[in-house]
């Protein structure tokens, strides 16, 4: 079967696109969640177990305690409190630790280790996968089940003060809250200043029930100097002076009779030895959680703190006061908290707890009766209700308590099997699905790699032995041996596992596809390796092949080293970096060519006294000979002029995790005291955006782009990023919808009229120019659109970005006669450097989710992740659209020009795609999975989909071609 | 008719290679508290002061720079004030591709001024004691088959073995391990040195395998 190149490589990719969602799917659990969208209720709660009789009363036991304060320091780290130096830090709450009536444990926090996903295992006791904190991304508010809700819906009236990402997330639920921004990383005393504030008045009333306090300076000097700087000490310091604050006016207050008070001291995570948090590390894991009440016994001496996990602190504070557990909690209570009560309360609380994990487990797991812990937790239930007989019976003996504490014990026992068989269901990789999707990309890797003599020859057409291979036995045998791996791996497997569940349709259609592929790929593989008659068409290519100039080199070898440098977690962290160099040298090596070019010519004269013909038609026609030489010196001045940009634009963004708090000229031009130069930079580059775009375009699409980079600057206006030179004041801030729509509406326009051009072009007439024209239009719609969707100071990225295409497409690409191969590689590097110009990185966390919004009145899922992904993958976008453009429009092209810059373009994106998740796999219980290598999985899959997407566009063009020729 | 060439090439280099021996070995020996990463900037200034000293004195000796027709005092003293601002220049072009390649613009001047320094004693240095001060051999030279002696080819390797050693030795910069030879320029500098040491090593075994296949156009 013969296909082109072009439709070769755009298959290949959609299909390893489907390779890597399967991956994808195996590599990420599903988070642990009931299926019910509803909340718990207290009426919902099951009944005391009971024995005999029909069931005894649903009430919940007496609430614990009255009141609540939950002092959480950010990043504060287990051994600033129980440390060596804890003395020296804390010292009243050391004491407090050591001497007085409270528990005091060292609690893990499950990574990522970022404040926001730590909230909401506090809030909920589960445990947010990676997943979650990516699809809840746009979502503010906590939909699900909470103990803030319960709260709340309980009648608590609650107070917070700190991080505002509390108030994000529980909107309307707080009573009283001031939320202090954690944006200025540099601020650590304001920040604190911000919480204490309230404190004094706050403490003085009686009108709230639960106090909440959540301090930053602490994370924020870490952030700066690291966990052994000279801040720490005065920080903790103030701490501690806040703590005994708030304790001595518990104290004060407390009145005979009434509940007791819970002061709860934790850090939402630790702090690395760097200071910064986020991965698996010892120190990052580690947090204190030290609970205070009067209803504690009284410590003598220091005890080595237990270990329990962040979560359980959730049922802990539910059941302490008096609310349901949260659907979705994994904890399970901290019995020490629940010493002092009455064993019948004590038995109620643990069967509660294991009611609702019992619930969870069922929802979750498929072979949940058959799980030890549920098990073990029905056997506790039924001899708590035999105790309960007992009980109510009037019994008092020395029995009681001994069956009692039996009862306790088994729970105890159940509720650590159940949360930890729940913990294990996040924490499991799906093996099956991840090696079956990494086998599909690598056969089409393979395909891929082996087609490449074909693909890059003169035809352009790869003739791929499909047909053949789907009649031939082994291709029956290997369907028959990957059914019957399946079946064996899929009823021998004991964890649920994604591609088992699929329908046996898909299966099959998976494993004939697969099977398909490998034949393919083995008689690909003998054809290559036999000498046939095709030997004399493929000598000259070798041949051809061997003699690799400077800037072969190079684009391989930076290739190539790109893909091995993912393996290292630095590597990924400074991605930006790699490309940086590898784009600043791809650039001399340009500078090196186009001397080379010019100055050899100028040589030849002076060392072999003779003319050459250029240097004669210099003399002859002084026109001609002007134009030469300045063609000449522009053509010598691209590479440096484009490392310059390279050189402004690194500084334009800090990206990355090593130097990302350098101050950079981003935030330089955003701060309010800039706004004029900002304005200013803003207007000149939409003006040169306007020169630089509109020289291709049909008037009606100059006109329509003009009002629509207008648009685009009355847009920020009315964001207010930037000014009218006319309006001083400032003006209230709108959302701009009406300007951005404005916009909208161009962009459309202008697409539309390059698409009316490209049509006409294929069905009417076989106009190359018109064709051309369609798709720089098509090319400068897509460049209004992220005008617009670009924050202000970015603009001087998309403005560099025409530049160099400009000024290389005219002096560089086309005087050189690079080859489609060659060129396409250099647009892929410089579309890598732009993605990561614009200020984005490895880490979820620099997405600009606020572009879904440009426009909109409020949050609408599909045009939010289809702007946001946009403007995002803006850079590399704009470079693989300007290759279709540059690629096609060119006369002197050879027409299988496209079909080669689409094979290549796919080779480069599923070289790294297919490496690094080979690469994921090896490294899955590495420190930093969490918090390096998956954003970065998700960042390539995300880039192997739209490059298939450009692919395809690559097709129509290449479709076009053909057609026009025929 | 090569061998005698390849072996004072063979000579010098290893002349070269004691010298930058001995410039890292006696100051640690005779100077209290110096070290290649503690300072290092000291470490720099010696090896190219070292280089320089010792490749102006070899090549003079040898005579391979190209006979110059005049002999004037006058005609020798602008040669030598061209080499110096060749030197100059090159400093400030090594210093700029520096800058563009990432290095910070104001924050760690000195330190990169140090590496351009470094790097211009280890390649320009050679091509003005082996070319003279003069462009059009240089561009004849690092153009494609532009070689027109065992020296110029000799050039050709070591200059490239350099560069790219100092190329490589900027890989480790983003690594997180803290160790004191990441910190800019000591990597760097030290993958330029050991790329010249290899370059020192390589260019004559190279000339000396290849002595059949290569052919010089006659001057």
């Amino acid at each position: 079967m013969k296909v082109r190149s072009s439709v070769f490589a755009s298959f290949i990719l959609i299909f390893e696109g489907i390779g890597i969602a399967l991956f994808l799917r195996g590599f990420f659990p599903v988070p642990v969640k009931s299926s019910f969208s509803s909340k718990n209720r207290l009426s919902d709660l099951p009944a005391e177990p009971l024995t005999g009789s029909s069931p005894n009363s649903t009430r919940l036991p007496q609430p614990l305690f009255k009141r609540v304060v939950i002092m959480l320091v950010d990043a504060l780290r287990e051994d600033f409190v129980f440390g060596p130096d804890g003395r020296r830090y804390l010292p009243y709450t050391r004491h407090i630790v050591e001497r007085g009536s409270s528990h005091s444990f060292v609690a893990k926090a499950r990574p990522p280790t970022v404040t926001m996903p730590r909230i909401k295992a506090l809030t909920t006791g589960s445990i947010p996968g990676f997943i979650d904190v990516v699809m809840n991304l746009n979502s503010p508010a906590l939909l699900e089940d909470n103990l803030i809700w319960q709260a709340k819906t309980a009648g608590k009236r609650m107070i917070f003060y700190g991080d505002d990402t509390w108030v994000r997330l529980f909107p309307k639920h707080f009573m009283e809250y001031d939320g202090t921004t954690s944006f200025f990383v540099s601020d650590y005393t304001e920040v604190d200043n911000n919480v204490t504030r309230h404190l004094d008045s706050t403490l003085k009333r009686d009108d709230w029930d639960i106090l909440i306090l959540h301090y930053l300076g602490l994370d924020h000097i870490g952030h700066i100097s690291g966990p052994h700087s000279s801040l720490i000490q005065p920080k903790l310091l103030e701490m501690d002076d806040i703590l005994k604050k708030i304790h001595s006016a518990l104290i004060s207050k407390e009145a005979e009779g009434s509940l007791p008070y819970l002061l709860v001291l934790c850090g939402d995570h630790g702090m690395s030895e760097t200071g910064s948090h986020g991965g698996s590390s010892e120190p990052e894991v580690n947090t204190p959680l030290v609970l205070i009440s009067p209803a504690f016994k009284r410590k003598v001496e220091m005890e080595k703190p237990g270990v329990v996990e962040q979560v359980d602190l959730t049922p802990t504070l539910a059941l302490g006061l008096g609310l349901p557990i949260s659907q979705n909690n994994v904890g399970r209570v901290i019995p020490g908290v629940l010493e002092e009560s009455s064993l019948r309360d004590q038995l109620r609380f643990l069967h509660l707890n294991g009611y609702q994990l019992s619930c969870l487990l069922k929802d979750s797991m498929q072979g949940y009766d058959k799980d030890a812990g549920f098990e073990q937790f029905r056997v506790a239930e039924k001899a708590h209700g035999n105790w309960m007989k007992l009980y109510l019976e009037g019994n008092t003996s020395e029995v009681l308590s001994n069956v009692g504490k039996k009862v306790l014990k088994q729970y105890l026992e159940a509720l650590a099997a159940m949360s930890s068989a729940l913990g294990k269901q996040l924490g499991k990789y799906d093996m099956y699905s991840m090696i079956a999707g990494m086998v599909f990309v690598f056969q089409l890797l393979l395909v891929l790699l082996l087609a490449m003599p074909e693909a890059l020859s003169g035809g352009g057409v790869v003739d791929l032995p499909v047909l053949s291979s789907l009649l031939s036995l082994p291709f029956y045998l290997l369907c028959l041996l990957l059914a019957s791996v399946h079946v064996l791996v899929c009823t021998s497997a004991e964890s649920s596992c994604y591609f088992c569940s699929l329908s046996w349709g898909l299966v099959f259609a998976a494993v004939a596809f697969s099977s398909a592929m490998f034949c393919t790929l083995v008689s690909m593989m003998t054809r290559h390796l036999t000498p046939g008659p095709k030997i004399s068409g493929k000598v000259p290519f070798r041949s051809s092949e061997w003699s690799l100039s400077e800037l072969d080199v190079l684009l391989l070898a930076g290739t190539l080293g790109h893909t091995l440098s993912l393996a290292a977690s630095s590597f990924v962290e400074e991605e930006h970096q790699t490309w940086y160099f590898l784009l600043n040298t791809l650039c001399l090596a340009v500078f090196q060519d186009v001397c080379r070019k010019y100055f050899r010519e100028q040589r030849d004269p002076s060392d072999g006294e003779e003319h050459t013909p250029l240097s004669k038609d210099c003399y002859t026609s002084a026109h001609q000979k002007t134009n030469v030489c300045s063609e000449k010196w522009l053509a010598l001045a691209t590479p440096p002029f484009t490392l310059i940009c390279c050189r402004l634009l690194r500084s334009l963004n800090q990206t990355g995790v090593q130097w990302a708090h350098l101050p950079d000229v981003g935030h330089w031009l955003n701060s309010s005291e800039h706004r004029t130069v900002l304005s200013f930079l803003a207007a000149f580059c939409l003006v040169l955006i306007y020169l630089l775009v509109q020289r291709r375009c049909s008037w009606v699409s100059k006109v329509a782009l003009a009002l629509g980079l207008l648009g685009v600057y009355s847009y920020r206006a009315a964001v207010g990023n930037v000014s009218f030179p006319w309006q001083h004041s400032s003006r209230t801030m709108s959302k701009g919808t009406v300007e951005a729509r404005f916009v909208y509406v161009f962009v459309l326009g202008i697409l539309f009229t390059g698409t009316k051009d490209l049509l006409r072009s294929q069905i009417i007439t076989a106009d190359a120019k018109l064709k051309s024209r369609g798709l720089w239009e098509i090319y400068s719609g897509l460049v209004l659109l992220v005008s617009l969707l670009f924050r202000a100071h970015n603009l001087p990225v998309l403005c560099c970005c025409m530049l160099i295409q400009t000024l290389m497409a005219q002096f560089i690409w086309k005087k050189l006669h690079y080859d489609a191969a060659q060129t396409t590689i250099m647009h892929y590097w410089f579309g890598q450097a732009f993605f990561y110009f614009q200020g984005n990185s490895n880490n979820i966390a620099t997405i600009d989710i606020s572009v879904g919004f440009v426009g909109l009145e409020s949050y609408v899922e599909a045009p939010a992740i289809f702007l946001t992904a946009l403007s995002t993958y803006a850079g590399p976008l704009l470079w693989a659209c300007h290759l279709v453009c540059y690629l096609s429009s060119e006369r002197d092209q050879s027409p299988v020009a496209v079909g080669h810059g689409c094979y290549c373009l796919a080779l480069l994106r599923s070289v790294p795609a297919a490496a690094y998740i080979v690469l994921i796999t090896v490294l899955r219980y590495h420190l930093f999975i969490w918090s390096v290598f998956s954003p970065k999985l998700l960042y390539e899959s995300m880039h192997l989909l739209l490059t298939a997407g450009v692919c395809l566009f690559f097709n129509t063009m290449d479709h076009s071609h053909s057609s026009s020729k025929a | 008719m090569w061998d005698h060439e390849i072996r004072a090439m063979a000579s010098t280099h290893c002349i070269l290679a004691a010298s930058v021996f001995m410039a890292t070995v006696l100051p640690a020996v005779l100077v209290p508290g110096f070290s290649v990463y503690g300072t290092h900037l000291l470490w720099i200034y010696c090896v190219s002061g070292t280089v320089v000293a010792v490749s102006v004195a070899v090549f003079w000796l040898l005579g391979i720079t190209p006979p110059t027709k005049k002999h004037t005092v006058g005609y020798k003293l602008s040669r030598l004030f061209r080499s110096c601002l060749y030197f100059l220049l090159s400093c400030i072009f090594f210093h700029t591709v520096v800058v563009l390649y990432g290095a910070p613009l104001i924050d760690s001047a000195l330190e990169t001024f140090s590496f351009a320094v470094l790097l211009t004693s280890l390649t320009t240095l050679r091509c003005l004691c082996v070319l003279g001060p003069n462009v059009q051999a240089w561009i004849r030279v690092f153009s494609r088959h532009g070689a027109m002696s065992v020296w110029d080819t000799c050039l050709q390797i070591t200059v490239a073995c350099t560069l790219v050693g100092a190329w490589i030795g900027a890989f480790p910069l983003p690594l997180d391990w803290d160790r004191p030879w990441q910190v800019w320029p000591v990597s760097c500098s030290l993958g330029a040195m050991i790329g010249f040491l290899t370059g020192l090593v390589a260019a004559p075994a190279w000339i000396h395998y290849h002595r059949k296949q290569l052919t010089y156009k006659c001057k």
